[in-house]
């Protein structure tokens, strides 16, 4: 299979300002060209954006506003997945030949119309995520008896990690009585454990192998790509305390580049709520079922960045069209020693989890310097 | 779709293959397995808590109806615990969302 590399990012401060989806993808995509210095508009043969925004025909209008005359134009939508599903697409354009140059622009608004998913009338009255995730918690503490507690350590790991990390959301740091002292969505749910919905964008630029070296000195391969939708209803989940969209996307990624959990050096975990870190840990199989919290806990008081460096979901804020390909941007980094003060001592394996509504769709990659 | 119809009035239908014998949910004009037409008959609407949470006053649970469905509803009377029988005593359709009341049956 031919090879395919990340060569340039960029991207917005999360926020809650308040934006035209146009304006964010721009700005996104401008601040790639302005850190890529041999970048011009005529090198880029596509143009694919990632967003639940109700803007139409994304994809042209950013192409037009950066000067850029595309063949493949088009938006990509999968709720919070949709980021690393255009990177999938994005990835098989240039592996068949379609395409050589891909700029991927994704953005959401505070406002996402992507946060409900209105087709699930299983749900009834409870559509919210806060409802599914109350769901997940109270099993997860359940089964493995862990305490709320225990599931503080998620936010505070992540707020921590996001502090360094410039165009995190949060930029405070938290501590467990902060998260149960903050306010009581429901029994199993407090306002700490959620990650926020907000205004931003990143940009993601993919070449073949022939073309990176005009771009870029050390490109980041993508080498394992994982997919898997198991449905798209909520309650056919088999189970609420593990993740089977994230196992086989996982087993896929790990089969097809060769690795497994044990290479990982660095990753960005799809932390939507404090309980998905453990859960998605150990759907892939970083640690056994239940012992996920232990495994954060250890990185946390070892001053390890290894899960979550970017701040995940949680610390950075989650604008879902832009969350998976940010997530992408955070390991590229990692694995060109370009992360700065989230640094990972040893990066050349890295690993990115990106999932939508309830994990019932799940995408994971692994990236190799 | 006959559900919705069914359902503002407070009706619980389920679409059921006549051919592969499964009950098809979320409710649907044909088989998810075999894409035949499906037919609908009148839930039970009896099952078990498979898992609850509450906000505020409200308590909300994922129940396994008919041992094949599930739904995500109100608990509106008993107290909740995991595998307690559970009947759907209230149904419909508000502000374009169903909504499933429950009650505790033992
Ligand atoms: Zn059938």
């Amino acid at each position: 299979m031919p090879k395919v590399a990340v060569v340039a990012y960029g991207h917005t401060k999360f926020s809650n300002e308040d934006l035209k989806i146009e304006s964010v993808l721009l700005r996104a995509t401008k601040n790639l060209f302005d850190s890529t210095p041999n970048l011009e508009q005529k090198d880029i043969d596509s143009v694919l954006v990632s967003t639940n925004n109700n803007s139409k025909y994304l994809s042209a209008i950013l192409s037009e506003m950066t000067g850029i005359q595309p063949k493949i134009a088009h938006s990509v939508e999968s709720l919070c997945n949709s980021g690393t599903n255009a990177i999938v697409s994005a990835y098989s354009y240039i592996a068949s030949g379609l395409a050589d140059v891909i700029l991927i622009s994704g953005a959401e608004r505070y406002d996402s119309p992507g946060q409900i998913l209105e087709w699930d009338n299983m749900r009834g009255e409870f559509k919210h995520p806060i409802f599914w995730a109350s769901i997940f918690s109270k099993a997860y503490k359940r089964e493995y008896s862990i305490s709320e507690e225990d599931l503080a350590i998620v936010p505070v790991k992540n707020h921590k990690h996001a502090k360094k990390n410039p165009n995190a959301f949060s930029q405070k740091t938290i501590s467990i009585e902060d998260v149960l002292n903050s306010k009581k969505l429901t029994e199993d749910l407090r306002l700490l454990d959620c990650s926020r919905p907000c205004t931003g964008g990143a940009s993601i630029l993919l070449t073949s192998e022939e073309f990176c070296k005009k771009f870029c000195d050390s490109p980041i391969w993508i080498t394992g790509i994982g997919q898997k939708t198991t449905s798209a209803s909520f309650t056919k989940n088999q189970g609420f305390d593990k993740m089977e969209s994230t196992k086989q996307a996982a087993q896929m990624a790990f089969q097809m580049s060769n690795h497994s959990s044990e290479n990982i050096d660095v990753m960005e975990v799809h932390d939507a709520f404090s309980v998905c870190e453990p859960i998605a840990l150990e759907s892939m199989g970083f640690s056994e079922s239940g012992g996920g919290i232990k495994m954060i806990k250890e990185s946390y008081s070892s001053e390890n960045f290894k899960i979550n460096p970017r701040g995940g979901l949680l610390g950075t804020g989650h604008p879902l069209g832009a969350t998976g390909i940010s997530q992408t941007i955070e390991i590229v980094q990692q694995l060109q020693f370009k992360a700065e003060k989230r640094q990972v001592e040893t990066a050349s394996v890295g690993l990115v989890h990106n999932m939508s509504a309830a994990a019932t769709s799940s995408t994971v990659l692994v990236l190799e310097n | 779709m006959n559900f919705e119809t069914e359902l503002k009035k407070g009706k619980f239908l389920v679409s059921e293959c006549p051919f592969c014998k499964i009950i098809v949910w979320p409710p649907s004009d044909f088989c998810n397995r075999c894409l035949k037409e499906n037919s609908w008959k009148e839930c039970s609407c009896e099952g078990k808590i498979l898992e609850f949470s509450k906000k505020e006053n409200t308590i909300f649970c994922v129940a396994e109806i008919e041992k094949s469905l599930k739904i995500l509803g109100e608990i509106i009377s008993g107290t909740p615990e995991i595998g307690k029988k559970i009947k759907v005593v209230d149904c419909g359709i508000t502000n374009n969302n169903y909504f499933f009341k429950m009650a505790i049956i033992e």
